[in-house]
């Protein structure tokens, strides 16, 4: 037993409204700089939609990520062989044009073109040329675009799904979607760390999190290729990659990251989760049927002595066991059993967990007789001439799920490796919490269907409370759990204090454009 | 003619060493987040292709080459001792040099009309690319017009770079060569003089050390058994003054 302590985080998609605040946040301190511009370290993409960069799941495009043959993991585009006798060209790399040229627009021609005929207009012109251009693509380009031929319909993840079940998804009455955030996800067996050759990516042992060293980084583009998620992003301006940092700095000094911290609906946890080292490699090589638990199984009980005693003799600090017992990540990945990692079979061990969408399950169209309610409208309403019915009813307990408008396959090919049943029982108990509370506020669902449906989604009322608790009234300090960074241990370890004391802070002083002004 | 000869196989051959060592040491401890290529292959991948991998490996095969005769003249000299095995030598030499012509003009064609690589593009890659271009044009000419280059290298040049190492330059055998090979030895000279100004820094950081790395990389900032054991906290970095 090795436990390590890791910030982790869960995402309730339930809860995400696509406002891209968070990317906003985030775009505002970290990328609104020369040649970063077109990166958006956390993005919302609307699913079913290819995303970005443009169909970026599709690894036969992109060859990102682990792929396990005859029980040794290697890396599907990059890695020592691959890696280095690709040195010259990336073969399998996006280009600015999967993601998008980034443009802004010539504002300032509105004030001042001469007087004319016409009203003058601002062009969009290229951030990397200064050329205008015609726009082509843009951040979050598909955004609500559900059912068109050029988004929705490629999305990767409708693969497996035939023929029917796709058309179905994209009738017009059956129309959904839901939004899918993503950040990077300081994964435990990451692949931009083993694809890069310079060794300038790593993680961090104190907390997880994935970073580049920008001085050791020399440009060789394998990270792009390797992360299979894509949240590692080119610079083409420094010619060094850059990916989401977790706002490290606001972490070690307990503050939320900034997309977390300015999330509108709330749908961001933050919290340590301990895990066990030795079981990593293990899990990096389980077989398809086994993936998501056996990721699921290196995550360890906060409370177990045993465990708590490893972690101690590895240095964690009490404060962060502590902050693991508390840790609203441990409660939705592990206690209830209800967030599941993005795409686990690319076997980077994702540590950002996702509580998956009831909302458009919810509902279904069933067909009715519907002449007796068209009779009663007036002439100037309209005329209710089909027969089919928006059934939000749960008559049937667990009916709706199966006769979802999406079929359970393709949330099954996001959230659990294609695994159905396991993405039907969080999304169970995601109804059955509904139910619970529809039966305590409302009150026109009977206490026993309530029971049964807890007892089937294997829930008690109490837990059912809890989770209530937590999606819908948590406060801030119940969304992030942050521990101390005990950065003043650091210090003192590696540097005298008090010859250091008012000149820390300043490091890195160069200008980050390295080509003049 | 003498004094001249006395700089250019003299005087550079030294000064560009001494400005090799000192400036790449000093690029990379100083301002090691520069010590890099500028990858354009995010602005511009398929017709890149055609030109930086027949471009790179056929730079590194001529590299080699010449690094070769360099340290093996004997071995050369008998390998060519045979009028087929001698063809072979420079046909394959030739071959490179004509690859790498041919891709580094499509490279400079690609960089002159995209605009968004002129955009990325400095103005010390223009000078190496243009002192590449030379180079290589008259290794081709050299290669064509002064037969047989591999052996007269091993048996003329090879004591000359020789006795530049030892300190104990002769340059009698230089002096007497041809106007274009003497070109081709000086702007060598020249390209290791500007070598740590310009991108061909990121020849010298070949992530060759990546074959034995782990795969995985974790970095502890400090060791937290250590600290937290208060025996042992102070005995690697005791502080001066509390």
């Amino acid at each position: 037993m090795d436990i390590r302590s890791q910030i982790s985080m869960v995402f309730h998609l339930d809860k995400c409204i696509g406002c891209h605040t968070c990317s906003i946040a985030c775009k505002n301190i970290w990328t609104d700089r020369k040649g970063a511009e077109y990166m958006w370290w956390n993005n919302v993409e609307t699913k079913p939609g290819t995303g970005y960069p443009g169909k970026w799941e599709d690894q036969l495009i992109y060859k990102g990520g682990w792929e396990k043959q005859d029980n040794v993991l290697s890396l599907k585009g990059a890695g020592k062989r691959k890696g280095l006798s690709n040195i010259f060209h990336n073969p399998n790399m996006p280009v600015i044009d999967d993601y998008y040229e980034p443009f802004t627009y010539k504002y300032l021609d509105l004030i001042e073109s001469p007087a004319g005929d016409d009203q003058p207009t601002a062009r969009p012109v290229s951030l990397i040329t200064g050329d205008p251009i015609d726009i082509k693509m843009g951040p979050n380009w598909d955004d609500d675009l559900s059912g068109s031929p050029d988004y929705a319909r490629k999305d990767p993840n409708l693969a497996n799904l035939s023929p029917a079940e796709q058309e179905a998804m994209f009738q017009l009455e059956r129309m959904a979607f839901f939004y899918l955030p993503r950040i990077c996800n300081h994964c435990l067996n990451p692949a931009c760390v083993a694809s890069c050759p310079s060794g300038a990516i790593y993680k961090r042992g104190e907390d997880g999190i994935v970073l580049i060293n920008q001085n050791e980084c020399r440009a060789w583009r394998m990270c792009v290729t390797g992360c299979p998620y894509k949240k590692s992003y080119y610079n083409w301006h420094s010619g060094k990659s850059e990916k989401c940092i977790l706002c490290y700095p606001r972490i070690e000094a307990g503050h939320a990251p900034a997309c977390m911290h300015s999330c509108v609906g709330r749908i961001r946890y933050l919290g340590v989760i301990l895990y066990d080292a030795d079981k990593i490699e293990a899990a990096a090589l389980a077989d398809e049927a086994n993936l998501i638990d056996q990721q699921l199984d290196i995550l360890q009980d906060p409370f177990d002595p045993e465990v708590i005693e490893s972690a101690k003799q590895n240095g964690v600090a009490d404060s962060t066991i502590r902050a693991a017992q508390f840790s609203p990540v441990y409660k939705f990945v592990k206690k209830w059993g209800m967030a599941l990692p993005l795409h686990a079979e690319w076997r980077t061990l994702p540590m950002l967990f996702y509580v998956p969408p009831l909302l458009p399950v919810m509902a279904s169209l069933s067909e009715v007789d519907n002449t007796e309610q068209a009779a009663k409208m007036g002439d100037i309403a309209k005329h209710w001439d089909d027969n089919w019915l928006y059934d939000t009813s749960t008559e049937e307990l667990w009916g709706s799920i199966e006769q979802a408008r999406f079929p359970l396959q393709y949330m099954a090919n996001l959230f659990s490796a294609g695994d159905t049943e396991k993405v039907k029982t969080v999304i169970k108990k995601l109804m059955a919490v509904r139910i619970y509370r529809r039966w305590k506020t409302v009150g026109d669902i009977s206490e026993e269907k309530s029971n049964e449906t807890l007892q089937q989604a294997g829930l008690t009322a109490s837990t059912a409370e809890d989770i209530y608790y937590l999606t819908s009234l948590a406060k801030f300090d119940d969304r992030f759990v942050i521990p101390a960074a005990h950065r003043e241990q650091a210090i003192e370890m590696l540097e005298d204090t008090g010859d250091k004391k008012g000149s820390a802070g300043f490091g890195f002083k160069e200008g980050t454009a390295r080509r003049g002004p | 003619m003498n004094t001249l000869n006395n700089f250019l196989f003299i005087a550079l051959p030294y000064i560009a060493i001494v400005v090799f060592l000192v400036g790449n040491i000093y690029r990379y401890v100083s301002t090691q987040f520069t010590y890099s290529s500028l990858s354009a292959q995010f602005l511009e991948d398929k017709q890149g292709f055609w030109g930086t991998v027949p471009f790179h490996i056929g730079i590194l095969m001529l590299f080699l080459g010449h690094l070769a005769i360099f340290l093996f003249p004997e071995a050369t000299l008998a390998w060519n001792s045979n009028p087929v095995r001698l063809i072979i030598h420079e046909g394959i030499a030739f071959t490179f040099g004509l690859t790498v012509l041919i891709a580094l003009i499509g490279l400079m064609l690609r960089r002159l009309f995209n605009k968004r690589l002129r955009v990325v593009t400095s103005k010390m890659d223009i000078v190496i690319e243009l002192l590449l271009l030379t180079q290589v044009i008259l290794g081709c000419w050299i290669a064509l017009g002064y037969r047989w280059g591999t052996s007269w290298f091993a048996a003329d040049l090879t004591p000359y770079l020789w006795s530049i190492f030892q300190f104990d330059p002769q340059i009698q055998a230089v002096s007497a060569l041809p106007l274009v090979i003497k070109l081709h030895i000086v702007g060598a000279f020249v390209i290791v003089l500007i070598f740590p100004f310009t991108r061909l820094v990121h020849f010298l950081v070949a992530p060759i050390h990546y074959l034995w790395r782990p795969y995985q990389v974790v970095i502890w900032y400090w060791d937290k058994q250590k600290i937290r054991k208060s025996s042992t906290a102070w005995t690697s970095h005791r502080p001066q003054n509390n």
